[in-house]
């Protein structure tokens, strides 16, 4: 009963406190108090979509599309990375995308990476070879901050895991540069800060990343496929969904294997388990 | 412990003889597991989430244990041995991905587990100790998947280390001593990291001693039942093997389709993209929730936003941050006087109309602080969370012992046999006793015969 | 749920025994089947991860080392001796191949045709996986001239062959090409 007693004390007390000092003040200063700033950035942003159609690696059957990986590896190559390092992923990685081992030990010569020259003992660069990460494009988050106005460059190794929805968000903030409504901007007095861009993707929409894919035709695709910047940006975004997530497309095959497996299984458990209970006589008492 | 009608475990072959004799492992498992286990025989779907439970946490320690083969704990190499998990080691990306949802697997399942608890009130008497042994296991696992959350060192990870770190920060006088202690260091670090890593890996198997204790102690009374009336006689139990063994084989099933079906299709929906970006000590992510299965106790940590103090003064006696910490801890800890907190002689809410209500409040409520808990810190979800935080302790506290005390509860069958069947030839015999009030944990079964 | 007893002892007794069995047989295997597959990636796992099977070729630039010199270079974490053999022990290596050895080899048959002076081994003692001496100025080279291994005793001649001590097997000549006249491809 002491136990009852004190129990019942002590839930009212603790809904007392909570009630009279957190709950009415917060619901007298909710409904009275001056309502929260919001900044004025907040009207601009607008949810991003994916590219028309989605990705091909998108649902459980997805896959990659090698030539959009390649595409895509490309932009990359040529834009993003005199900015945007990509440290969890190697040069032998990209036999993945479809290389052969011979073309995959061009393009790692093809870029310069840190090394140590093997007389002197100083640092140095060399050609890349298939074991060499992509290369850092700064040498330090200092220096990275200094070349970008104070903004350090991400990583992009594993962007698209690292916003929610990310392949899409990708997409989304590649083709979402854009002028803000100038009549709504005047109303609410918003003004991109100096040094800042304008995407309505982005979250507070002012971006320190200048577009980076400005022009059609920025790229000039082997396979002919035309460089449109949403082209660009679709083909990019797939790109970095691989970086992020190699296995992804072997996760889901897997995954029906694995769930085919258990369906099979669970149904026979289902039968012997039926077929066990079915057998229980009832014993009279 | 066991009924009087429980199979006796006799070996049949020389070996098996032999090692009755030196070792009875054997006999162990068969009266634990095996045929000399009696169980009531009316258990629904509800009681296969212990079974469940003990699965995951064999998920756990066998992903864990082979994880643990490739991870470093060192702050500068953390994140990047998760990635070397993910990219380069065989079949890595499947045993991580295993682990971290086999984390929200185990919690779905307890938390199924806790709240068959309450609906059948099997806290009470005579199965009090099993209750208590079961809330140990669940605060050890918060505390393991706390520290597991923060292993691979990613923002998530480091705030939450912060965060969680910085609530003993409001303990009056030793807070900030002990949190610096905690994380042997001014913030979370490689100290942090190690010790936490070490306790990550040293936990689950203090988690696996004190489920022994778990399963003992529900081996003295034995497994309770839908109808909460004790077993009686030999009708009203199946022995363990094969007819549970059974069905618990068949909710293996269906519980690995979800779960693998969320390790190779959903892996990440359940976890925080913020988690993907490295710790930075410089930088707090926007919006920093914890894992889905702390939401409920964060939004009761967040509930309290007013210093308690003498109004229109500025004395303060307890700050607002202390009273949240206080409140969350207490959140769980009631459940330690659960089973002297309801003292209706029913256990089950089948046959306790007024309690089945405020049950289905309890768990809507749980619901809506899930809800809040992710939310951010913005109107109307605070007003929403303090509504629903002052439900939470009201009903252990204050209803559950009013309402066991007011309320009628409905006929209880004679015995588990006749719930099942409809008779029961035992019940031909005079029936003694009803249920009205009475201590049912000091008294025999006969207290919980039906009311007529 | 009330059992229909009738029915169910019926099918227990009579033709049910056979089905039952089946069912109860094909659901365990096939969860013995699941159990095992499980283990294969737990075994798999420790296997060599992808980057560490990636990181074994060695790029070894030979066109430096002087006649009688060797380099200690690295080849899949363990050491690799890439050593220029003078004409002396070039004809004392080819006057050996007839010899009788624990591991008979020429030195032909251990190092690539036209670069007959460049000798590639590993550095690991094939006995229990000690570095042997001599591929160093002023090491002891045995009493073969070649290498040798100071833990138990191994002596190796100068075209890395098991001459004398517990060692069963002669120094392991890796896979490599010549990708160029000074530049070998290990691996």
């Amino acid at each position: 009963m002491s136990i009852r007693l004190g129990g019942i004390i002590a839930g009212l007390a603790i809904t007392a406190v909570l009630v009279l000092w957190s709950l009415v003040p917060g619901a007298y200063n909710y409904a009275f108090g001056p309502a929260p700033e919001k900044q004025p950035s907040y009207a601009f942003y607008e949810h991003g979509e994916g590219p028309a159609g989605g990705f091909s690696f998108d649902g459980a059957f997805g896959k990659w599309d090698y030539a959009q990986l390649q595409r895509g590896y490309q932009v990359y190559k040529e834009v993003c990375s005199a900015c945007h390092s990509l440290k969890f992923v190697a040069f032998r990685n990209l036999q993945e995308l479809g290389y052969t081992e011979a073309e995959v030990d061009a393009e790692a010569k093809s870029w310069t990476v840190p090394g140590i020259d093997p007389n002197t003992g100083e640092t140095t660069t060399r050609p890349g070879m298939p074991t060499d990460y992509f290369p850092m494009p700064f040498a330090n988050n200092i220096a990275a901050a200094a070349a970008n106005n104070n903004a350090i460059p991400p990583d992009l190794s594993l962007m698209t895991k690292a916003r929610h929805d990310g392949s899409n968000y990708v997409y989304a903030l590649l083709t979402g540069y854009t002028e803000p409504d100038a009549e709504k901007a005047a109303k609410v007095g918003f003004e991109t800060p100096l040094g800042l861009y304008f995407n309505k993707h982005f979250p507070n929409v002012n971006i320190a990343m200048a577009p980076p894919l400005a022009v059609d035709g920025q790229v000039t695709y082997a396979d002919g496929t035309e460089a449109t910047i949403p082209q660009m940006s679709a083909d990019v975004a797939a790109f970095l969904t691989w970086t992020a997530e190699p296995s992804l497309v072997q996760r889901k095959q897997t995954g029906w294997w694995v769930i085919g497996f258990l369906l099979f299984a669970t149904v026979l458990a289902f039968l012997s388990y039926k077929q066990i209970w079915a057998g229980l006589k009832p014993k009279k008492g | 412990m066991s009924f009087a009608w429980a199979k006796q475990y006799e070996p049949q072959t020389a070996l098996t003889k032999w090692l009755d004799e030196k070792l009875p492992f054997p006999r162990l498992v068969y009266n634990a597991v095996g045929a000399g286990y009696p169980v009531p025989r009316n258990l629904n779907y509800m009681w296969n989430f212990g079974v469940l439970a003990g699965f995951c946490l064999m998920i756990q320690i066998v992903t864990g244990v082979v994880l643990a083969m490739h991870y470093a704990a060192n702050a500068q190499v953390a994140f990047g041995t998760v990635e070397h998990i993910m990219r380069n080691v065989n079949y890595g990306w499947m045993l991580r991905y295993a682990h971290a949802n086999g984390a929200s697997f185990f919690f779905i399942v307890i938390y199924l587990h806790i709240f068959r608890g309450f609906f059948y009130s099997s806290y009470k008497a005579p199965r009090e100790m099993i209750w208590l042994l079961g809330v140990v296991i669940f605060l050890l696992m918060m505390a393991t998947a706390f520290m597991g959350y923060v292993l691979p060192w990613g923002q998530m990870s480091f705030w939450g280390a912060q965060v969680i770190t910085g609530l003993f920060s409001a303990i009056p006088l030793v807070g900030e001593p002990l949190q610096v202690w905690l994380l042997g260091g001014f913030a979370p670090d490689n100290a942090a990291l190690n010790r936490f890593f070490s306790l990550h890996f040293l936990l689950p198997f203090v988690i696996a001693g004190v489920v022994i204790l778990h399963i003992w102690a529900l081996h003295i009374p034995g497994s309770s039942n839908p109808t909460g009336v004790e077993v009686k006689q030999e009708s009203d139990t199946v022995p363990f093997h094969p007819y549970y063994t059974a069905k618990d084989g068949f909710g293996l099933g269906v519980f690995l389709i979800l779960f693998t079906f969320m390790v190779f299709f959903l892996p990440n929906a359940l976890g925080h993209p913020d988690n993907y970006i490295e710790a930075n000590p410089l930088s707090t992510p926007a919006h920093i929730v914890p894992e889905w299965y702390f939401l409920p106790f964060y939004a009761i940590l967040r509930a309290f936003t007013g210093d308690f103090g003498i109004p229109f003064t500025d004395v303060v006696l307890i700050p607002a941050k202390l009273l949240g910490v206080i409140a969350m801890f207490a959140s769980i800890l009631v459940w330690f006087i659960l089973p002297w907190l309801d003292k209706s002689p029913v256990r089950s809410g089948h046959y306790r109309p007024l309690f089945r209500k405020f049950f289905w409040v309890l768990v809507i409520d749980m619901a809506v602080l899930t809800y809040c808990g992710g939310a951010p810190a913005e109107e109307p979800f605070v007003i929403i969370s303090q509504i629903a935080t002052a439900y939470y302790f009201l009903h252990f506290l204050v209803i559950l012992p009013i309402v066991s005390q007011i309320e009628v509860p409905k006929p209880l069958p004679f015995s588990i046999t006749e719930a099942v069947l409809g008779k029961d030839k035992a019940a031909e015999a005079p029936r003694a006793g009803t249920a009205q009030g009475g201590d049912a944990g000091s008294l025999p079964d006969g207290s919980l015969q039906p009311a007529e | 749920m009330a059992i229909d007893t009738a029915a169910s002892s019926e099918l227990s007794t009579q033709d049910g025994v056979r089905r039952r069995d089946w069912i109860h047989i094909a659901a365990l295997s096939t969860a013995g089947v699941g159990g095992a597959s499980l283990l294969f990636p737990l075994v798999s796992q420790m296997a060599p991860s992808k980057d560490v099977l990636a990181a074994s070729s060695t790029d070894v630039d030979v066109g430096a080392i002087q006649p009688g010199q060797s380099i200690k270079t690295t080849f899949r974490k363990q050491p690799l001796f890439v050593k220029r053999l003078t004409p002396e022990e070039i004809a004392a290596a080819k006057a050996d191949d007839a010899v009788d050895m624990r591991d008979p080899a020429t030195l032909a048959s251990r190092t690539k045709e036209g670069h007959e002076d460049i000798l590639i081994t590993m550095g690991v003692c094939t006995h229990l996986g000690c570095v042997p001496l001599g591929a160093a100025e002023g090491e002891n080279k045995g009493e073969f001239g070649g290498y040798f291994c100071p833990c138990h005793g191994s002596h190796y001649d100068v075209a890395g062959r098991i001459r004398k001590g517990p060692a069963p097997l002669n120094l392991m000549v890796p896979e490599y090409s010549f990708s160029s006249d000074t530049v070998v491809r290990v691996g």
